[in-house]
């Protein structure tokens, strides 16, 4: 087999564990992306990750790169204290919606304001994986989970949180948007959202965040298949995909 | 005529979830049922003629599982995913 031949192969950014994440969970097809741009980049041996508490608790072993396991929700405010410390490194964190938007809203508000020159990617899968798909403040309203079994009721238990849109109201923040990861089409504009969310923590243009509306079939009790089509009719339009910030200095990088 | 290609499937990493089943523009990938991985799935594999090397498999592929290869006559650059 000819080496030139090779279209695609697995990206140096992996190490060779193979993932715990149930079958057809995007949380691999987010890992992927970050670690091919960390390779196209050239910046892998000198990242840091920082892991949250959530069904990427284990990321550490997947990205050959160094990393930290933060407490739960307080990503954005270990990766504020290693990247302070050693402003030279790429620091991200790789968090989930009930880390990031439910215990971690305080950290993640805060890192923002203080524009803090770090990467935040966050999955929005509309519940907690790891402890068995609770409501999280990111639940569809009339979703059910298995604490909301009726349906989340708005009346009692609120509406979802769209965090990109708030954000983007934060002056610390240079680049905030949301991608899909349901289809080719929508993986490669994410890839593109995290090479750029990257490119601005290099040139230090302040606190960058990218969410990616996420699948978890196994909790939400579909097929893999099926939960992308989830994602396409039911999450789409409650989570509109598109750029809530991106400041005028990085508008002008050309990748 | 159309670029020939074909794809290898890890048995480490393939899960069977058949996301590349349903992705892939020409229909050429199934599951092979008469084979197991050692974590106990049905692992993709390309089961007629057809592949074109486009990697999209790949590119919706969550586990990384897939390698792609293209027969050229000049040497190929790396599709960025």
């Amino acid at each position: 087999m000819l080496k030139e031949n090779l279209v695609y192969d697995r990206p140096e950014g992996f190490t060779d564990t193979p993932t715990h994440y149930c079958p057809g969970c995007t949380h691999g097809v987010a890992h992927r992306l970050v670690a091919e741009v960390l390779e196209e980049m050239g910046v892998i041996d000198r990242t840091i990750g920082v892991a949250p508490v959530g069904c990427s608790v284990f990321a550490y072993n997947y990205f050959d790169t160094d990393f930290v396991e933060a407490p739960h929700g307080r990503a954005p405010a270990m990766a504020t204290g290693v990247k302070r410390v050693m402003p030279d490194r790429i620091v991200f964190t790789y968090q989930g919606d009930g880390d990031l938007a439910s215990i971690g809203m305080g950290e993640i508000v805060h890192a923002a304001a203080r524009g803090e020159n770090i990467t935040v990617i966050f999955i929005n899968n509309a519940n907690f994986g790891m402890t068995g798909g609770q409501m999280a403040p990111t639940t569809l309203p009339g979703m059910k989970t298995s604490s909301s079994v009726n349906g989340r009721d708005v009346e009692t238990q609120g509406y979802p949180i769209r965090v990109s849109e708030m954000l983007s109201t934060l002056d610390g923040v240079g680049y905030c948007v949301r991608r899909s990861l349901h289809d080719p089409k929508n993986i490669r504009l994410a890839k593109k959202a995290i090479r750029m969310a990257f490119e601005v923590q290099a040139r230090g243009l302040g606190f960058s965040v990218v969410e990616l509306l996420s699948t978890c079939p196994t909790n939400w009790g579909m097929t893999p298949v099926n939960s992308l089509k989830f994602v396409e009719e039911h999450m789409m339009p409650a989570y509109p995909l598109g750029d809530f910030k991106v400041s005028d200095a990085i508008k002008q990088i050309k990748i | 005529m159309p670029a020939k290609g074909w794809i290898e499937v890890s048995d480490t990493y393939c899960k069977g979830c058949e996301i590349c089943i349903g992705a892939c523009p020409q229909s050429v990938i199934e599951l092979n049922m008469s084979h197991l991985t050692p974590k106990g799935y049905h692992p993709a594999h390309t089961f007629k003629d057809g592949c074109t090397g486009c990697a999209i498999c790949a590119v919706v592929c969550p586990d990384a599982a897939i390698t792609v290869y293209r027969e050229m006559t000049k040497v190929a650059a790396p599709i960025s995913v």
